[in-house]
This record gives C-alpha cells, structure tokens and sequence, in this order.
C-alpha cells in the first residue's frame, strides 16, 4: 500500500485531538491560537522530518505524522461572531497532540 | 509567549492586497534559496531560512521588506554553517559599494 505512512500515525480520521499547550523557544510551528485547544482530525497529510529539528541543521529523523486538524472558530476566538459551524483547519505535527481527555473544548 | 512571527489573530490593521514588480535582486534572492535548498546540493533547508527569519528579532523582522528578511536570514546561515566567511563577505560589500559610488558620480 502507497499510503503506508498512515500505519505509523498515532491518531485517526475523525479522533479527537489536543494541542500541548507549550511555548519553548525557538522555532515552532505551531501557532499560538491552536495551543491548548481540542479539534478533530480532517485528513493525515503524510510523514515529514521535525521542522523543529531541521530549522537547527539535524536531519529531523524520525519523521514525524502531519495532520490536518479541524477547529470551531467558537473554541478559538472569543466572542467570535460569524457562524458557529464555522471551522478552520491547521496542518500539526504528532509530537504537538494528545489524545482527547475530553477536559476542555 | 509565542514568536514575533506567530501573527495569526492578532490586531494587524487592513491587508494590502496590491501586487507589486518584482526587482532583479529579489529574484535573484529566491534563486539563490532554491540553490541551496535544491536536491542536488542541499546546503540549508527552508526550515532554516525560517529559523533565521524568526531569529531577526521583532525591531528588523517589521523594518525589513519580505526579500530582505530571506537574504538577511540566508547572509546569517551561511556565516552560521562556514559557507561564507564574515571578512569574505565585508569585503565583496567594500567592493560593490565601491563600483556603485563610480557608477553613481
């Protein structure tokens, strides 16, 4: 099978997933509105090399599963206004989710 | 705390979404970045340029044109990985700034 990278990957389509809330320096990919919220897996875009690892010269091996996560703008923002089925989707690296605790939305 | 970079949902005023001409040494800039972060001699990689861009700091990273953020981050991992030296460097920038006062009298 040409899709083997999806044998290696923790989470599935459709699992709920929590993004560490952490702020290490240097660089990270994750943005910081996503840190600590909870989303569902929409699509698994493959295994890459740590971004985190390749941004200082090493060669970021293991490679690492890459979701897509799928957000609700009412868990992100605030007082958001527009529709509450309103997502957005955000590309994250395994080594920044955990599985749901169901804590927090 | 998150990277000055990490912009995303943060009060950043109306986009400007006129497109502009390219000049000769930006891309002449993105050039010299898929050189070196081509297959064929991967002397950095893009995670790197961002790193560096990242690294600028807050102050420059604003000051500076998209270009001119991608050829200070670039300038500061060659130095960084021994490609290019500090005095090599100076002193091309001597000499152009030399040819540019004969050509500009």
């Amino acid at each position: 099978m040409a899709r083997g990278f999806e044998m290696s990957a923790q989470f599935s389509i459709g699992e709920r997933v929590h993004v560490r809330r952490a702020y290490p320096p240097g660089h990270v990919r994750t943005p910081h509105f996503i840190r600590g919220k909870t989303g569902v897996v929409a699509n698994i875009a493959g295994e890459f090399a740590n971004p985190e690892e390749l941004a200082y010269g090493r060669d970021g091996l293991p490679k690492l599963a890459l979701y897509h996560v799928n957000f609700r703008q009412t868990d992100l923002w605030p007082g958001y206004t527009g529709q509450p089925s309103d997502t957005t989707v955000v590309a994250i690296y395994e080594n920044w989710l955990d599985a749901d605790e169901g804590s927090e939305p | 705390m998150h990277r000055h970079h990490d912009m995303g949902g943060l009060e950043a005023g109306p986009v400007e979404q006129t497109d502009h001409v390219h000049e000769p040494w930006e891309k002449r800039t993105d050039a010299i970045l898929r050189l070196l972060t081509g297959k064929n001699a991967s002397v950095m990689t893009v995670d790197e340029l961002r790193r560096g861009i990242e690294d600028l700091g807050p102050g420059i990273y604003d000051e500076l044109s998209y270009y001119e953020r991608w050829i200070s981050s670039i300038t500061n991992i060659l130095i960084e990985k021994g490609v290019i030296t500090i005095e090599e460097l100076g002193k091309e920038m001597e000499e152009v700034q030399a040819r540019w006062r004969e050509v500009s009298k």
